[in-house]
């Protein structure tokens, strides 16, 4: 019961993280590099569903003062929330263009729901915009691992000998990478007009590519055992070839194996791409990432001051958490049951 | 019988007396003109990295220069808190008519930290050591004068004669911070051709000495280095008491910037060098919450570090890397250069980076600098209309949607990149990218590894724009020849040019060459402010901003009196002492 209940609640904060992120456009009011230089520090503004003891919709928000640097001069004024107004044009998920946002202020006004970095850069704006790339690191360098380790785990699996001597030595040799010091080198020889998006996109598929070996070697393991079964047996006596029952019977059977491992890795690369940026390594100012948002929080002055600048780690909690609760029911199935087909159900029916 | 021998003992102390009087009154010792302090105590400072060496001839590291510095002394110095030279080790000197000839008489009578007299000798075999070729040391660069070095030599056991190949502008301010070297120590290493691998943390207390306040007692590798009074140091205070006031001074290495604030505000340690200004805010805003305040935070006000955006205009790039040479040929056009120029908010980098405490700069003299800046440059306000007419008279052009295109239609747009370790430059280079995108420039900003940054920019020329600092430890622009001269080493927007590539580089390198060799000050800084007004300009490099000094020390600390020369808070350790509480 409470797992099915922890379960659901995973799935739930993931599928909407995921949305929120992936429109970001229309759930951001401003552009993520947008200097609003007289506001640098501003906190988290205020809503206010009651004024004078009325309840008040849309609600008020009040403009912010000077930042950090400066004091409030005057009474700030009071401004109406509106939603669903034409603002800075956007796209969503970078093909279609729209200008529509969920709540906006309206010039001269300006509503930061989340405060304001050292620049005065709209910290929830930053936030959503850099979950697409600390999420889209997360996926894609998971994607990567995996693609390669099915093939090559499958493969060392089932036909053992000298090609699973091959592949376990190449998985030895890959654990043993000192990746971080190839990271580092990487991003030095870039040529430097590659824009930011494409270095760490080529950052992110080299993470991927280093990080096949651990669950190819788990997937070996799973092949291997499944190659002695019954229906692999009878399906060979029956003549078909070994890339017919690696497609058909064995990759088929790793299924549970490889949706758990994707659960584990997806944040393995979402930290990766925290740990690099936070670094200075990955994602590069002025493009928003998690990692390079949380830099700030390095220095002593921000975190004594300015706790919304760790809001990418406090929003990086329920979603680890989430994937640790799919990863635990991925356990779950491969201890009870063995079939993809009622995995899936039991996931995504209820 | 009884009195005969209290006598005998009362003559003795009187002898013994009068014995150390006169060897205190041929000391011909400083006095220093701070408040009288009482002695005793200790202070801890700490440093971002341990020093590796104590030998100030092969010093190289800012660490290990701020303890040598302490264990040693110069002949002239230059007083921080003035900026002008005074006398150290050297009693008097003077000049010849012509400039070329120095005769340095030195103080009398005074001793190393191992109690052996200090004589013309040492200060010549210190002079060998540095201008060795084959030790190689830093400080070598600073002793040659049109490439040939000066000539020391000695007249008698307390003065010298020091000959210089050419007459050079103020030459009393190369002495400053060169150690004179205990030669009873150290002259058979200097035989063995060892004195290069002298003085290694290990050594042990006795078998290094120097001049200044400070003697070493002990290292703890990763720990501390502690230092203890030099009990033969030749300062003393108003009232004759012998300098310096304290016993103990521990350097222990803290590994960053914040983790340094944050020992001082634990008390840890009791003096903190320099501060970003955020960790100022903050621990000003901290000492506000104490009553009494435990801590003295004080904004000396602009130091000597200029920083500035620096444009690729080498000329090597031209067919080895031909997208970059491409890209030259913008940054070779002045009205580029003075659009990029208005188009920055520099008041909004003092303000967002340094949270108020810096200088704008529009040249590289920064406000800092009392003796040599020239205040009469414009500082003309950032406009960007200004820039876009500017622009468009060079023939660039908009397209439809607002990039800036070139005269033959290519789309201005290159990398600004920075060292990933300065967040401070990264933040200029972000502020800049926004403002440089108003005139239709796309700007992508790539923080790089520092050695990688430092190679590209000095070495192979592969960047398009970098945000870079300088920071010379004087006043004087001599500290700068390297900068500003066609053939210098520094050079940053042209390195190794063969001869001058433009006739105001020509003037420039006239003036420097030529205030180098006047000895006149007034004459010099017509000739300074010439050149800063040129940079200003013809822009080489665009000035941006200088961040303040800010320091701290802990309130009951007396004689504090930090400066915008290095080393801020240290350079009068000798009258530092601590009130009674």
């Amino acid at each position: 019961m409470s797992r099915s209940w922890g379960r659901r609640a995973g799935v739930t904060v993931l599928a909407g993280a995921g949305i929120v992120v992936l429109f970001a456009g229309f759930f951001a009011p401003y552009d993520p590099s947008e200097q609003n230089r007289k506001f640098p520090y501003t906190p988290p503004m205020r809503v206010c569903f009651f004024e004078a003891g009325h309840f008040q919709f849309p609600p008020l928000v009040y403009s912010p003062g000077a930042g950090r640097d400066g004091g409030r001069t005057e009474e700030p004024p009071a401004i109406r929330l509106r939603f669903f107004e034409r603002g800075t044009p956007y796209r969503i998920a970078g093909v279609i263009r729209w200008d529509r946002h969920l709540f906006e202020v309206g010039d001269p006004g300006k509503f930061f729901l989340l405060g304001t970095d050292a620049l005065g850069r709209d910290q929830w704006s930053r936030l959503l915009y850099g979950g697409q790339v600390t999420l889209l690191a997360g996926v894609l360098g998971a994607g990567i691992a995996l693609l390669l380790a099915v093939p090559l785990g499958a493969m060392a699996g089932y036909f053992g000998g000298w090609a699973d001597a091959l592949v376990m030595r190449m998985v030895e040799l890959f654990l043993a990478m000192p990746w971080l010091y190839l990271l580092l080198a990487t991003r030095a020889f870039l040529p430097l007009r590659v824009q930011p998006r494409v270095a760490f996109l080529l950052v992110v598929a080299l993470t991927g590519v280093l990080g096949w070996a651990r669950p190819a070697r788990l997937i070996r393991g799973v092949a291997g055992s499944v190659r002695e079964r019954d229906f692999v047996i009878a399906a060979r006596s029956a003549g078909a070839g070994a890339g017919w029952i690696l497609v058909r019977h064995i990759v088929p059977q790793t299924a549970s194996v490889v949706l758990t491992q994707a659960a584990l890795l997806i944040p393995q690369y979402m930290l990766a791409e925290v740990t690099l940026s936070f670094l200075g390594l990955g994602m590069s100012d002025p493009v928003p990432s998690w990692g390079n948002m949380l830099q700030a929080a390095q220095q002593y002055s921000v975190l004594m001051n300015d706790w919304w600048m760790l809001a990418p780690g406090v929003v990086m909690i329920p979603i680890f958490w989430s994937f640790a609760v799919l990863v635990d029911s991925g356990h779950e199935q491969v201890e009870f049951r063995h079939t993809w087909k009622s995995f899936a159900r039991e996931r995504l029916g209820s | 019988m009884r009195d005969l021998v209290r006598l005998a003992r009362a003559s003795w102390w009187v002898i013994l007396l009068c014995t150390a009087c006169l060897a205190t009154d041929s000391e011909e010792s400083m006095v220093s003109p701070g408040t009288v302090g009482r002695c005793g105590g200790r202070i801890v400072v700490a440093q971002r990295a341990e020093a590796k060496t104590l030998n100030p001839v092969t010093a190289l590291d800012r660490p290990s220069r701020e303890v040598i510095q302490r264990l040693q002394a110069d002949l002239i110095h230059i007083n921080r808190n003035t900026q002008r030279t005074e006398p150290a080790l050297a009693k008097s000197w003077t000049i010849s008519k012509d400039g070329k000839e120095y005769v340095i008489h030195l103080r009398r009578g005074i001793r190393f930290s191992d109690g052996q007299p200090f004589d013309a000798d040492d200060v010549v075999f210190s002079f060998r050591a540095y201008l060795d070729e084959k030790l190689n040391s830093p400080q070598r660069d600073l002793l040659l004068i049109g490439g040939q070095p000066i000539a020391v030599e000695k007249i008698d056991a307390t003065s010298i004669r020091v000959r210089l190949p050419q007459p050079y502008a103020a030459a009393e301010r190369i002495f400053d911070g060169l150690a004179m070297l205990p030669r009873h120590l150290l002259e058979k290493q200097y035989a063995d051709g060892q004195l290069g691998n002298a003085w290694p943390l290990s050594a042990p207390p006795d078998q290094l000495a120097g001049l200044g306040p400070f003697r070493l007692k002990k290292y703890v590798p990763g720990q501390a280095l502690t230092l203890e009074k030099n009990p033969y140091y030749w300062k003393k205070d108003v009232k004759g008491q012998r300098l310096p006031y304290l016993d103990e001074l521990t350097f222990i290495p803290v590994a960053s910037e914040d983790a340094e604030a944050l020992r001082f505000e634990a008390g840890d340690t009791d003096i903190l060098n320099r501060m970003s200004a955020q960790n100022f805010a903050q621990l000003s805003k901290d000492a506000a919450k104490q009553n009494p305040s435990k801590e003295t935070l004080r904004d000396v006000g602009p130091g000597l570090e200029y920083n500035f955006l620096l444009l690729n205009m080498n000329d090597d790039t031209a067919g080895r890397l031909p997208e970059i040479a491409r890209k030259e040929a913008w940054f070779r056009q002045l009205e580029f250069r003075r659009a990029v120029s208005l188009a920055i908010d520099r008041a909004g980098i003092v303000r967002l980076v340094y949270e108020g405490r810096g200088a704008p700069l529009w040249s590289q003299v920064t406000p800092g600098n009392q003796l040599w800046r020239n205040a009469s440059l414009p500082e003309p306000a950032q406009s960007t209309d200004e820039a876009r007419e500017l622009l468009k008279r060079a023939g660039f052009t908009w397209t439809r949607d607002g990039a800036l295109t070139d005269v033959s239609g290519q789309v201005v747009e290159f990398t600004i990149i920075t060292s990933s370790s300065n967040a401070q430059r990264t933040q200029i280079a972000n502020i800049i990218q926004q403002d440089l995108s108003k005139l239709g420039m796309q700007v992508r900003v790539v923080p790089l590894e520092f050695r990688s940054f430092v190679q590209r920019v000095t070495q192979s020329h592969d960047y398009e724009a970098a945000i870079m600092g300088l920071a010379t430890g004087d006043v004087d622009p001599n500290g700068d020849m390297n900068v500003w001269m066609s053939d210098g080493a520094t050079h940053l927007w042209n390195l190794g040019e063969k001869k001058p590539a433009t006739p105001w580089e020509a003037e420039m390198d006239g003036l420097m060459r030529q205030q180098l060799t006047t000895v006149d000050f007034k004459a010099r800084k017509k000739m300074y402010d010439r050149v800063q007004q040129i940079v200003a300009e013809q822009l080489p490099v665009i000035c941006l901003a200088s961040p303040n000094i800010l320091v701290g020390a802990k309130m009951q600390l007396q004689n504090f009196r930090p400066a915008i020369l290095e080393h801020y808070t240290l350079h009068n350790i000798e009258e530092l002492y601590w009130a009674p509480k």
